[in-house]
């Protein structure tokens, strides 16, 4: 299969031919035309103004009656006592699609000793809060976790099913579409309903460099996990209630063996949960200077992040590195101190909302992606910054 | 003991741009690369084998020029590699991927450990992993950064959370998706050039592995792209100009209005 060209719509302009990552589109005489090497990736598509191009639909027929599944619902995340903030984020957002299709609204908890964590969920927006309480939930396994929800799913089936595109989102969902045998669109950043009724998720693709809207027309439920702090939390009770589930004894069973759960005491290690980066680069030219972006991170109450040179040169552990392969972050502000802004380094932290680059070239390509771009010496500038936030206090 | 190392060719982030005049997407020249991750994978593996004995192979799905791939990590020591391709392989979503990777393993019989990245570049899914684990049927561990035996038939790893790390042991066969801490991947030697050039590599198609048409590629996949657009660009960029002390108050100034949290 392979992409499809109108030949009635094609002025043979040419633009899909260079945009096309694998070289596969030809522009002919009358129409442009598409080789065995297209992999369907979509990018021609949008690129052509005229409409005549268009991917093939998906083959996997419905299995089942889809219109026996209601309802949006959101996996909250529990980690020993608290609710992680993006549960707060997915509910509002879900209440928000709920009601655009006139259906109920839900929250599954799950995790051990759960009394007092569900009710905070009903101020979200959940019409119900199903809460899955186990002692073999007191740590996360993908196995356990993902059996008991996918047991509720089965029983209750939602049609939509949303969940953070957090360390433990990503691991174990996966699972749970695999196991519904449904699809799953990863680290979506927008959320909405089609005049089908279908859930649009929109996510970025390649790095950032283009976006993709992705749907799951023919199984259920339809899935997704949505990256953090892209979506607001808002408060909303309903008059909601709380429903405690009981499922059978043998979907907490898990091969995995949990032996030490070792959180990070360190705040500046904490990347991926971080509001505030500060990210260092060669341009700290030794180890001794990375200081500056520590200091500045502390008085931010951020983190520490660093390029792959600087963790190269061994200024920074691996774990803090921002990029292709470190960690892929959005704070809301991300703060590049002598950093060049290489491509790699540019799609693992792009998402930012608010990104200040300190650089004494101002020719550098993190430029191109900064809100604020400063163009200084980072000796003189970081130090007399840093005093300008101690003297406010 | 078998291990199997999953392996995707990428387009190189480089190729893929967007026109800042323009405004729409480029590319210049059509250069793959493999998935970075999966060479840490390809590392994590040979590791396993320096240390206790061990027979890898390679494999990914993807088009006949993914053979380059297989051959560049046979070059680093891989003993063997398997090429997935057919037709009808395109078009394949994660879950697609899934079903065809797992086939082929089931085909290869007796594997006790899979090696993948903890994500593609391309498409930042990391999802083909997990759901391989789990149409095999097999545990898995994701986001590992240092694995090692645990007795015979065991595996310990360290994963890396949002929270801190977590030490799990898994029976095996187990499979696991690794960060770059496992490793930096060694430089191919000149023996193994030697061989990997030589090599003849199976190509296996879709009855080779005994999958029916619809169950792969576009054919077999639940999600369906429907749109894929540039994002918007920020059109809000300052650039703050003057002596130090200026910028130095500009700078302040900026993150007050800008709501940055911890100002
Ligand atoms: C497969 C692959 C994967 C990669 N993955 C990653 C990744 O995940 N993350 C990553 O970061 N990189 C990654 N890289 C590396 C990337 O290509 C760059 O080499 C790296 O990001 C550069 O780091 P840097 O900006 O700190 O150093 P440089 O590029 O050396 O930049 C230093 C900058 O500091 C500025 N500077 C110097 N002195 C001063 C001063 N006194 N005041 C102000 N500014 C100053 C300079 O103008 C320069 O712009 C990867 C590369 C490859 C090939
Ligand atoms: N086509 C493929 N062939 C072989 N392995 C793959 C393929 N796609 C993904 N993988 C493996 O799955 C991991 C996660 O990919 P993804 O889910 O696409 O982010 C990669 O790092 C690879 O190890």
């Amino acid at each position: 299969m392979k992409a499809l060209i109108d030949p009635q719509k094609c002025t043979v302009c040419g633009v899909c031919e260079d945009v096309c990552p694998v070289g596969a589109i030809s522009v002919g005489e009358t129409a442009a035309t598409v080789s065995d090497e297209c992999t369907l990736c979509g990018m021609c598509v949008d690129t052509c103004e005229f409409g005549a191009i268009s991917l093939p639909q998906v083959g996997t027929g419905p299995k089942d009656d889809l219109s026996a599944y209601r309802g949006v619902w959101v996996f909250a995340e529990w980690r020993r006592g608290t609710i992680h903030r993006v549960s707060y984020e997915l509910l509002s957002a879900a209440r928000k699609l709920a009601d655009k299709k006139g259906v109920p609204c839900a929250a599954v908890l799950l995790g051990s000793d759960l009394d007092a964590a569900a009710p905070s969920l009903l101020e979200y927006g959940a019409d119900t809060v199903y809460v899955i309480d186990h002692p073999n939930l007191a740590d996360f396994t993908d196995e356990a976790y993902a059996n008991s929800l996918v047991a509720l799913v089965r029983e209750k089936r939602p049609e939509i099913l949303l969940a953070g595109a957090t360390t433990m989102g990503r691991s174990f969902i996966p699972r749970v579409a695999a196991l519904l045998q449904t699809g799953l669109t990863a680290d979506c950043t927008d959320l909405d309903i089609s005049e089908e009724g279908l859930l649009l998720q929109t996510r970025p693709a390649f790095g950032g460099n283009v976006m993709a809207t992705i749907v799951c027309p023919n199984s259920r439920p339809q899935m997704a996990t949505v990256r953090p702090r892209v979506m607001r939390p808002e408060k909303d009770a309903r008059n909601g209630r709380i429903e405690k589930v009981t499922l059978p004894e043998e979907v907490f069973q898990t091969r995995v063996e949990v032996l030490q759960v070792i959180p990070e005491e360190d705040v500046t290690a904490k990347l991926s949960e971080a509001e505030v980066i500060i990210s260092g680069g060669r341009g700290l030219q030794k180890a001794e200077n990375f200081h500056l972006v520590e200091e500045l991170a502390q008085l931010l109450k951020g983190a520490v992040g660093a390029s792959r040179s600087a963790v190269e040169e061994g200024w920074a552990p691996p774990s803090h590195q921002v990029g292709q392969t470190g960690q892929t972050v959005a704070p809301t502000l991300y703060m590049a101190v002598g950093i060049s802004g290489a491509i790699q380094h540019i799609v693992g932290m792009q998402g930012s909302k608010v990104i200040v680059a300190v650089n004494k070239d101002p020719e550098a390509p993190i430029f191109d992606v900064a809100s604020c771009g400063v163009v200084a010496d980072l000796f003189e500038f970081v130090p007399a910054f840093i005093q300008r936030l101690k003297r406010e206090g | 003991m078998k291990i199997v190392v999953c392996i995707k060719q990428v387009p190189d982030a480089k190729n893929v741009r967007i026109d800042p005049n323009t405004h729409t997407l480029v590319r210049q020249g059509v250069e793959s690369i493999i998935n970075p991750f999966d060479l840490f994978a390809v590392e994590a593996a040979l590791r396993l084998k320096d240390r206790h004995g061990a027979h890898v192979t390679a494999i990914t799905m993807g088009p006949p020029q993914a053979e380059e791939a297989l051959r560049d990590v046979l070059s680093r020591g891989v003993d063997d590699a398997v090429l997935l391709s057919d037709r009808a392989f395109a078009g394949a979503d994660t879950w697609a991927t899934a079903t065809a990777l797992a086939a082929a393993v089931r085909k290869m019989g007796d594997v006790s450990l899979i090696f993948c990245g903890k994500q593609a570049i391309d498409g930042d899914t990391a999802q083909v992993g997990p759901e391989l684990a789990t149409i095999l049927d097999i545990p898995y561990a994701t986001f590992v950064k240092e694995l090692n035996l645990d007795g015979p038939d065991h595996l310990k790893v360290v994963r890396r959370t949002d929270e801190g790390t977590e030490v799990w042991r898994l029976p095996l066969p187990a499979l696991v998706t690794v960060l770059r801490e496992v490793g930096d991947p060694r430089v191919p030697s000149l023996k193994h050039k030697m061989r990997a050039k030589k090599a003849t590599l199976p190509v296996w198609g879709i009855q080779d592995v005994g999958l029916d048409q619809d169950r792969v590629g576009l054919s077999g996949s639940y999600t369906q792209v429907v749109k894929v657009f540039s994002p918007p660009r920020r059109a809000d960029r300052v650039m703050l100009q003057g002596p130090v002390e200026d910028q130095v108050e500009q700078l302040y100034r900026y993150l007050k209005e800008a709501k940055v949290p911890g100002l």
